[in-house]
C-alpha cells in the first residue's frame, strides 16, 4: 500500500478521477482532491473558510456521486475552491467538511468549470490489498 | 467501429443490426470515414436508447456522434406519452439547452480587423467567462422565478435586446409550462451570480467572418454575405441547468424500476412522461431552457454594447438562436398520423425544413438556420434544415465537431502558449484566462467539422449555407 493518493484517468470527452485510501472515507477525500486538481493545483488553495456537507444514499457508488456533486454545487454557488477534504462515512451516510477560499483567477489559474459527477464508470471498491478505491467521471 | 454490425442503407445512412430488447431500429447518419473513427460505445448506447419504452420510429445518431452519458452525444430519440413513452434526463444531458446564438454585424472583415486587438480586449472584459466569474445581473428569488418562466422574453423586458430578437429564437424565446418550483433551491442558488456569464470548457464567444457561401439564395435570406462579420455565442443554462440535470438524473434512475423500466445504464435515467417524476423533470427542464435562453439574450446585449461603443453600431440583428441539448414537445406525422412527441436532442440540433409553421415568415421558405460550432480556431457553419427531413430523425442535424482526443492527452501534447501563438499566425486572436484550458481545447483535439457538415448534408438532414472562419475567440 502506498497511502492515500489520487490520479486522473482518460475519458474521451471529459475527465476521470480516482482516489485511494485505507478507508472509504479516505478514498472519498482523495477523489475530491483529484476533482479540485481538474480545476487548479490543490496545494495552491488556502484554507480560509470551512464548509460542511451531508449526504445520504442507498449504495456506496451513489454516495460517492452525491459527495462529489455536493462539492461541485458548493464550488459553483460560493465561487470557492477547496484544497483539503475530510469525511466520515457510516453506512449510507456521510458528513464531510472542506477548507478553501474564493476563486482568485490570477493565483489559481482555474482551467475549467465542472458541471457534474456522472454515473459513467462510477465505482467504490476494496482492492485485494485492502485499500479502498473511489472513481468517477466528471462532465466538464 | 466494427462495420460488420451495420448495414448500409444509403450513402450516409447505416442501420445497426437489431438485437434483443430493441423496440425500434438504430440508425446512424455518417460518411464511411466518420463511421470508421466513431466510438464503438455509440452503438451500445443507441441500442440502449432503442430499448426504452414508447420510443417512436428509431434511435438515431448524428454524424458527430460520440460516447455520452446514457444517450450518445449526437443522439436523437422521440417518445410518445400515449404509448407509455419516457422522458430522460440522460437524453438531454448535463448542460440543458446548451446552444448557439449568432448575431450579424454588417461590418466588413477589414473594418473589424483594423481594430481587432481593441475589440478582443473589450469583449474579453465585457463578457464574464471562466471559473469563478460573476455576472452583473442582480437576481433575487422573485426575479429568478420570473426569469425561469419568461426566458429570453423576460430578458427583453429587463432591457436586454429587443422584442424583434424573439422571432429569431427557437420557440420564440420562451418555453411555456416551465415550473420554477420544480427547480431546487440549490439549483437556484447556483444561478444567483451566473446570469450573463459564458462558462468555460468548449463554450465560447467568437467574432467570425463569412468565408464562403454555399447556398447564395438562403444565405441572402439569412442576411449572410461573404466577407461580413458575425458574432457567435456557445453556452447553456449554467449552474442552474447542471444542478437540475444532476438531481433529476438521480431521481429518475432511482424511480425507473418502480415503473418497470430496466435501465441498462443508470445514466439513461428515464421515467414515463406521465409520472410524477417525469412531470417534475419536464417542468424543471423547461425552466432551465428558459434560463439558457435568457442568458444568451443577456450575453448578446453585452456584445451589442461593445460594438456600439467601438463601431457606433445601432443594431446587431439576431440571425438565430438554437439549442442542441433539449427535449421538446413537437408535432410530427408518423405513418400518416399526426402525433405529439417528446423529441430528445442531445448534441443534436433541431433542423426544421422549409415551410415549417414554427419558423418566422421571412425564413420559412428556406428552412431553419442550424448553427454548428467548430472547435477553437476552426470553421463554424450555418446550415438550413432540408425539405423532407421530417422522416430523418424528426428534423434534426449535427451540432459540432466532437472530440477526438481526451483533455488529458491534449494537455500532454499541447501548450496553451503555443496554440495562442499558432493561431495568431493565422490572424486568429484568442483571449482566455486559462492557458491550460486552451491546451485542453486545442483545435486538433476535435474531429473535422467540415466532414461532419458534409455528411449531414449528404444524409439529407441540413444543407450548408455558409462557412464562418474565426477572427477572435474568447474562452472561459
Amino acid at each position: 500500500m502506498s497511502g492515500p493518493r489520487w490520479e486522473h484517468f482518460e475519458h474521451l470527452s471529459d475527465i476521470g478521477i480516482r482516489g485511494w485510501g485505507r478507508t472509504i472515507g479516505e478514498a472519498f477525500e482523495q477523489a475530491a482532491l483529484a476533482m479540485t486538481a481538474v480545476v487548479t493545483e490543490p496545494g495552491g488553495v488556502s484554507a480560509r473558510e470551512m464548509v460542511s456537507v451531508e449526504c445520504q444514499a442507498d449504495d456506496r457508488a451513489q454516495l460517492l456521486a452525491d459527495w462529489l456533486n455536493a462539492w461541485i454545487c458548493e464550488m459553483s454557488a460560493r465561487r470557492m475552491l477547496f484544497g483539503r477534504y475530510e469525511v466520515q462515512v457510516a453506512g449510507g451516510q456521510l458528513k464531510g467538511r472542506a477548507w478553501g477560499e474564493l476563486v482568485d483567477v490570477r493565483r489559481h489559474r482555474p482551467t475549467v468549470e465542472i458541471k457534474a459527477a456522472t454515473y459513467a464508470l462510477l465505482a467504490v471498491r476494496q482492492e485485494p490489498t485492502g485499500e479502498w478505491m473511489a472513481q468517477a467521471v466528471l462532465d466538464v | 467501429m466494427n462495420k460488420a454490425l451495420l448495414r448500409q442503407q444509403a450513402e450516409c445512412e447505416w442501420e445497426l443490426m437489431p438485437t434483443v430488447g430493441m423496440r425500434v431500429p438504430g440508425l446512424l447518419y455518417a460518411s464511411e470515414a466518420l463511421l470508421a473513427d466513431m466510438d464503438e460505445h455509440v452503438l451500445d448506447q443507441i441500442r440502449n436508447v432503442a430499448s426504452l419504452p414508447g420510443i417512436v420510429r428509431a434511435a438515431w445518431a448524428m454524424p458527430d456522434a460520440h460516447w455520452g452519458y446514457g444517450f450518445p452525444i449526437g443522439g436523437v430519440a422521440a417518445f410518445d406519452p400515449e404509448a407509455g413513452g419516457v422522458i430522460s434526463a440522460g437524453g438531454v444531458g448535463f448542460d440543458i439547452s446548451c446552444g448557439v446564438r449568432a448575431l450579424r454585424t454588417g461590418l466588413s472583415a477589414a473594418e473589424v480587423t483594423a481594430r481587432r486587438d481593441q475589440l478582443a480586449e473589450a469583449l474579453f472584459h465585457a463578457v464574464p467567462a471562466g471559473v469563478g466569474s460573476t455576472g452583473n445581473v442582480r437576481m433575487d428569488d422573485a426575479r429568478m422565478k420570473a426569469m425561469l418562466r419568461g426566458g429570453a422574453a423576460w430578458a427583453v423586458r429587463q432591457g436586454y435586446g429587443s422584442a424583434e430578437d424573439l422571432a429569431r429564437v427557437e420557440s420564440h424565446g420562451v418555453v411555456e409550462e416551465a415550473a420554477p418550483d420544480a427547480v431546487s433551491e440549490q439549483a437556484r442558488r447556483r444561478q444567483l451570480e451566473e446570469m450573463g456569464t459564458l462558462g468555460s470548457g468548449n463554450h465560447y464567444l467568437e467574432v467570425q467572418v463569412v468565408a464562403e457561401i454555399h447556398d447564395k439564395e438562403t444565405a441572402s435570406a439569412y442576411g449572410l454575405h461573404a466577407g461580413e462579420v458575425v458574432v457567435s455565442l456557445h453556452c447553456g443554462s449554467r449552474g442552474l441547468g447542471h444542478q437540475v440535470a444532476t438531481e433529476y438524473a438521480r431521481r429518475m434512475a432511482t424511480a425507473a424500476p418502480r415503473y418497470g423500466i430496466h435501465l441498462a445504464d443508470r445514466e439513461l435515467a428515464s421515467v414515463p412522461v406521465r409520472s410524477e417524476e417525469g412531470q417534475a423533470y419536464l417542468g424543471a427542464m423547461r425552466a432551465a431552457v428558459n434560463c439558457a435562453l435568457a442568458n444568451r439574450q443577456i450575453l448578446a446585449h453585452l456584445v451589442r454594447q461593445v460594438f456600439h461603443k467601438l463601431f457606433r453600431l445601432e443594431r446587431l440583428p439576431l440571425l438565430y438562436d438554437v439549442s442542441h441539448n433539449v427535449c421538446s414537445l413537437e408535432r410530427h406525422v408518423v405513418d400518416g398520423q399526426p402525433r405529439l412527441l417528446f423529441v430528445h436532442r442531445k448534441g443534436a440540433t433541431r433542423a426544421f425544413g422549409p415551410g415549417h409553421p414554427e419558423l418566422p415568415e421571412d425564413l420559412r421558405p428556406f428552412g431553419q438556420p442550424v448553427l454548428v460550432g467548430g472547435s477553437m480556431g476552426t470553421a463554424s457553419y450555418v446550415l438550413a434544415g432540408m425539405a423532407g427531413n421530417d422522416n430523418r430523425a424528426f428534423s434534426s442535424a449535427c451540432h459540432g465537431a466532437g472530440r477526438s482526443m481526451s483533455r488529458s492527452e491534449a494537455m500532454r501534447k499541447y501548450r496553451g502558449e503555443d496554440i495562442v501563438r499558432r493561431l495568431a499566425h493565422r490572424n486568429i486572436l484568442v483571449r482566455s484566462r486559462s492557458l491550460r484550458g486552451i491546451a485542453e481545447e486545442a483545435p486538433d483535439a476535435y474531429k473535422s467539422v467540415a466532414a461532419v457538415v458534409e455528411a449531414t448534408e449528404r444524409a439529407g438532414l441540413a444543407r450548408r449555407v455558409a462557412r464562418l472562419e474565426p477572427l477572435i475567440c474568447v474562452k472561459g
